[in-house]
């Protein structure tokens, strides 16, 4: 691998796993801990949505934000690898 | 049939069918041994993965507790998914490209050093063996339970099925015997949570069941009418920032367990390992949101059952007198007035239940066929077999590639470093079999030890060794000894010493939040403080970012569409 063409594989991938963190944070501790009282008065099906992103939802979450990130990284991969010259 | 019958009946055919796979894949070199010659597809490592990490705990321990914890069980179940998420993103695809055989290999190499590996050695094999003596002793359980085998026996039948497949096939034995062990937990957690949830409900798909239908809310009632806190109630047994940094903990230190770790050695390139991690979630996802489900029917029928009966009727039900023989339930008039009362207190309520039987129970309970029930013990010995085989593989490895290979014997040849190998799965078993038979009252209390250790030793050396070129040796050694130090310490106080949880009341089982960002700040600043790494370190991080493997075929990534 060429040094000029690293930085910005790296740079695309560390700004992808930032958001994907951001939002595994969100919906895990903020959404279903932090907020959790005030987002109980909502209700989701006949459970409050707090206590149901925190057994149900959050997990649900987590599966995609996984395959999300295989995904975006197979564009980045073949991006870099189908075209050397690419920047 | 009775349920003994077809327990065995169960018993006999998975056990044949682990035999089989395990006489099938048995291997001769030391990357078959330790890596399953890194050729397991990304599926197949998902359900190995699922297998490896779902434990006894999982099966029989979780629901339970969720069950008698309401909103507060939370913790686990984000607890113990959430970890992939960080997995997936930051640490699996970095020590696939790696590509060695353990933990410790990695922050021995990264960090250029002996001591690093051994201190990493010690973690990985203390961590293991602690969960280990867990597993064996659900095996002992399930089988003097429903086989009526006393505990001894059935714990020794385990470890010999666990010697042969793991002896003969190292990794790629217990590879292969885990997606058979999913297959057989999986359905059998799902068939009776189906049937529980059709029974309640009149719909069978137990994760709408428990959104949709009304059992919640009955519970809800039922528990606010008997003096318990309403079962949604957050925060009812514990405070929210303790909740907060038991999910972290919990979450970080499933990142950090070697047994889960080096499943991503053995898929064939970077990409498998980014989509087996996503795999492995998703069928450990099926069994994690049925749980809550299970949790609150299980619940909502125990009081139905129990509460306000006339004891003496409820004494003649065959499971409540199976169960009080082992006494985990305990069921006693206190007041002398002929009816079971549930209450809150323990002084004054009538029922005594331990959170471990309520999956084994539920189907009984519920009044399913004899069948449903025997394939639960199946599913629970699968769920404790697998976990069992996946640790004692890390801690052969442990002993046999890191110390013996890396430290002792750098010349061993092949047919060494395997035999090795195979005497410490042999050696590990023993141990595991005596922990398994003569348990250490403490085991409940140390398995916070072990994600709390996890958590504070191995997560933020990995982490920044991938992310932080300019973490050294000096900086990763300063540390893990400073968080595992600050995380035992506190661990021990409060447990076993009296010491008052002085961090602001968080508990043990949260701890290792703090021990890992004691590690963090520890690591980054000395590290800025000595010499930074040498070149060739540093070039190994610049290789570890680098896009890896092209793309490959889709047979290889089991991966049905590819855009």
């Amino acid at each position: 691998m060429t040094s000029p063409r690293l930085p910005s594989y790296w740079r695309q991938n560390t700004a992808l796993i930032r958001t994907l963190l951001i939002v595994w944070g969100f919906v895990s501790l903020v959404f279903s801990i932090l907020l959790v009282q005030p987002l109980n008065q909502i209700p989701i099906g006949n459970l409050p949505l707090g206590f149901w992103m925190a057994q149900q939802g959050s997990i649900f979450v987590f599966v995609a934000l996984i395959f999300i990130y295989a995904k975006q990284m197979d564009k980045l991969d073949r991006q870099y690898n189908a075209n050397p010259k690419q920047k | 049939m009775t349920v003994e019958v077809w327990t065995t009946v169960f018993v006999i055919l998975t056990f044949m069918v682990y035999l089989y796979i395990g006489w099938r894949s048995r291997v001769k070199d030391s990357k078959g041994f330790f890596v399953a010659d890194q050729g397991v597809p990304a599926v197949a490592n998902g359900a190995a993965t699922a297998a490896d990490w779902m434990s006894a705990a999982s099966f029989m321990g979780m629901a339970g507790l969720i069950s008698s914890l309401g909103y507060d069980g939370s913790i686990y179940l984000m607890g113990w998914t959430g970890g992939y998420v960080l997995l997936a993103l930051l640490l699996a695809p970095y020590l696939r490209k790696f590509g060695k055989y353990t933990v410790p290999d990695f922050v021995g190499d990264r960090y250029y050093s002996k001591v690093a590996r051994l201190v990493a050695v010690v973690a990985a094999i203390f961590v293991s063996l602690t969960y280990v003596a867990g597993q064996m002793r659900g095996v002992g359980i399930v089988f003097s339970r429903f086989l009526e085998v006393d505990v001894e026996r059935g714990v020794i039948i385990g470890m010999v099925i666990v010697a042969f497949f793991a002896i003969l096939g190292g990794m790629k034995g217990i590879t292969w015997t885990q997606v058979a062990q999913y297959t057989v937990l999986i359905v059998a957690y799902l068939i009776p949570a189906v049937a529980i949830a059709w029974q309640l409900t009149g719909n069978p798909i137990p994760q709408l069941a428990f959104t949709f239908g009304d059992v919640v809310d009955k519970l809800n009632q039922v528990q606010v009418d008997l003096g318990f806190d309403a079962y949604t109630q957050p925060f009812a047994s514990k405070s929210m920032l303790d909740v907060l940094f038991i999910t972290i903990a919990l979450m970080v230190g499933t990142a950090g367990l070697p047994h889960v770790i080096v499943r991503f050695y053995t898929v064939p390139n970077v990409r498998a390992a980014r989509y087996s991690a996503g795999w492995a979630l998703l069928f450990i996802a099926l069994l994690y949101t049925s749980a809550p489900a299970i949790a609150s029917f299980a619940r909502y029928n125990l009081i139905g059952t129990l509460h306000n009966q006339p004891i003496a009727e409820v004494q003649q039900l065959d499971w409540v007198q199976k169960w009080q023989t082992t006494k985990l339930l305990t069921l006693e008039d206190k007041n002398g007035n002929g009816t079971i009362e549930w209450t809150p207190t323990e002084n004054t309520s009538d029922v005594k239940i331990d959170p471990d039987i309520i999956v084994l129970s539920t189907p009984e309970v519920a009044k399913l066929a004899p069948w449903v029930v025997a394939l639960v013990a199946a599913g629970g010995l699968a769920a404790a077999l697998s976990t069992a085989s996946g640790l004692l593989l890390v801690i052969s490895s442990s002993i046999a590639h890191d110390v013996y290979y890396k430290l002792i014997n750098p010349e061993a040849s092949e047919g060494q470093r395997v035999m090795v190998g195979r005497i410490m799965v042999g050696l590990a078993i023993l141990i595991a079999g005596y922990f398994g038979i003569n348990p250490p009252g403490f085991v409940a209390q140390v398995v916070a030890f072990a994600f709390g250790l996890a958590a504070a030793s191995f997560f933020p050396v990995i982490l920044l060794g991938i992310f932080d070129k300019r973490t050294n040796r000096e900086g990763a050694i300063a540390g893990m000894v400073s968080g595992l130090l600050f995380t035992t310490v506190y661990i021990l106080g409060v447990k076993f010493y009296g010491m008052s949880p002085w961090f602001f009341g968080v508990s043990a089982e949260g701890i290792g939040t703090v021990g890992m960002l004691i590690n963090l700040v520890v690591t980054l600043v000395v590290s800025r403080l000595t010499p930074p790494p040498p070149p060739e370190i540093q070039a190994l991080v610049e290789n570890l970012r680098t896009p890896g493997d092209a793309p490959l075929a889709l047979a290889d990534i089991g991966e049905e569409q590819l855009d």
